[in-house]
């Protein structure tokens, strides 16, 4: 995979991305990555900093219709970041979001989601979307790993083509569960404190 | 240049106080028992690692010559400009004059340097860039901090690429009776800028007790800056035989060396005080980033290279 290669050469380049966990050990197994997000660079970005062994079985979820759009952007969400690409804007019974994602957890793969539903503004995270939630109680028992990223929304600001080099650094957390009897409000409470608790 | 018997002793030198050093610090390791003694050795050892990577490096990069030289300075200015910006918060209105500062400036410096263009390389960056920064910052229409924003980004330039650059730059240098040598002097003004830090370090751990400047760097110390200075003097003076300096004139210029590298440390170190930080990054480990093993020497080159090409050529 040269393509691959040459991604994540490019990325570590960019940003001389540093993975670090905070107040735990390194969790290897299979997981979901949630993440605050600033730039388009966010999940790439995350996806190249982790160790080998965990990439390779670790998938981004974006957004179809961004990554569709042209012949570049196809190649790279399918070839290289082998991308978990669900719908948007026309969700419907057959293009229900949750569907990839458990197919994808299913074949034991680790995803890595936004759940703000779009790029913050300012310094702190939006409320989170119910999508986590949902993938909590469809499965029942899976680690939600909190992961901050630092910086990378200067590498690459919305609206911008060319990036900027900058060092740029992913803190992750301890894992959360969702816990027998707790509602979505709490759940998804509980992991945004869980992010901003990595905040630097 | 292959078979210059004086680079071959130079570079059998420094393998040698690697050898020493890795030796004493395993001695160490095995002897020191304090717990704070034993993290001071852990970061020395890890320090002494590194060097031997920065040695191999730089020996290899010397090995293929001037265009090894170049590519290697190259890259340590993208990466400690990458380091600087990242520290110096530079705002979205920015962002295209640092694109530009990263891929264009980086690599045109570096590549006036290799064309041993000295009426470019010399003024390039503090003439046609310092002016054009503002400018295309102008344009980009934000105001705020204005004058702010366009100092950081020329610092950074100046002390990342330009100062950097003269490094190289030393091989364009034409000395009588010293053709094809000049590689030499690009290891002399390495080894003594970084065995007067070496020095400083040693001599600041053991005996250091007054500080120079205590709101700057709490780790320099009269103690070590004096004894850093003569002994990093005494070792430039007895390196003359590979330059085509008189034991006299290479004492002279190894205290230039040291004089600016210091005072390279603790304007490094101001501005990392500034921003509330110990290093500029975790690139080399031990030693921190690239910035914070290479800030003497960016002071340093460009006041030995003009000192050299005044009095020698």
């Amino acid at each position: 995979m040269i393509a691959r290669a040459l991604v994540i050469g490019s990325i570590r380049i960019l940003t001389g991305v540093r993975v670090g966990w905070r107040g735990t050990e390194p969790v290897t197994g299979q997981c979901v990555y949630f993440a605050n997000h600033t730039s388009n660079l966010d999940g790439a970005m995350l996806w190249a900093a982790l160790p080998k062994s965990v990439r390779n079985r670790t998938r981004p979820v974006a957004a179809h219709d961004y990554w569709t759009r042209n012949g570049v952007r196809r190649y790279l969400a399918k070839r290289v970041f082998d991308a978990v690409l669900i719908e948007r804007k026309n969700v419907t019974v057959s293009t229900n979001p949750l569907t990839p994602m458990l197919a994808a957890l299913d074949t034991g793969s680790s995803l890595i989601v936004f759940p703000e539903g779009g790029r913050m503004e300012g310094s702190e995270p939006g409320a989170f979307k119910g999508g986590i939630h949902h993938l909590a109680v469809h499965r029942a028992g899976l680690a939600f790993v909190p992961a901050w990223i630092d910086n990378v929304n200067r590498v690459l600001p919305k609206g911008e083509i060319l990036p900027v080099p900058m060092l740029g650094s992913v803190t992750l957390g301890a894992p959360i569960h969702l816990e027998v009897g707790e509602t979505r409000e709490k759940f998804l409470g509980r992991a945004r404190s869980a992010l901003l608790a990595l905040r630097a | 240049m292959n078979a210059d018997p004086q680079m071959l002793w130079l570079g059998a030198g420094i393998g040698g106080i690697l050898v020493v050093s890795s030796v004493v610090g395993a001695i160490l390791k095995a002897v020191v028992r304090t717990e704070g003694g034993q993290a001071t050795v852990a970061n020395l050892n890890a320090r002494i690692r590194a060097w031997w990577v920065m040695v191999l490096v730089f020996g290899l990069a010397l090995a293929l010559g001037g265009l090894g030289l170049v590519v290697l300075f190259g890259l340590l200015s993208f990466l400690g400009l990458r380091e600087f910006i990242t520290l110096a918060p530079t705002k979205r209105g920015d962002h295209r004059t640092l694109f530009w500062a990263f891929f264009v400036v980086v690599p045109a410096q570096y590549y006036f340097v290799k064309a041993d263009w000295y009426g470019m390389f010399s003024i390039f960056i503090p003439v046609y860039v310092f002016l054009f920064v503002p400018v295309r910052t102008a344009l980009a229409g934000d105001c705020d901090g204005f004058l702010e924003r366009t100092a950081k980004i020329q610092w950074g330039l100046m002390v990342c690429v330009y100062c950097l650059s003269y490094a190289p730059a030393l091989m364009t240098l034409r000395i009588a009776g010293y053709d094809g040598q000049n590689a030499k002097l690009v290891v002399y003004l390495l080894a003594v800028a970084q065995l007067s830090d070496v020095f400083q370090y040693v001599w600041g751990k053991t005996l250091g007790r007054h500080k120079v400047a205590p709101t700057v760097s709490p780790s320099k110390t009269w103690e070590g800056l004096i004894g850093g200075l003569l002994t990093a003097t005494g070792l430039g003076a007895a390196l003359w035989w590979a330059t085509p300096f008189s034991p006299l004139q290479s004492a002279g210029l190894s205290l230039v060396i040291t004089l600016a590298g210091f005072f390279g440390g603790l304007v490094m170190s101001a501005i990392k005080r500034d921003r509330g930080v110990k290093d500029y990054g975790a690139l080399i480990e031990g030693h921190g980033g690239v910035m914070d093993r290479v800030d003497s020497l960016s002071f340093a080159a460009p006041v030995f290279f003009h000192a050299v090409r005044y009095f020698f050529t």
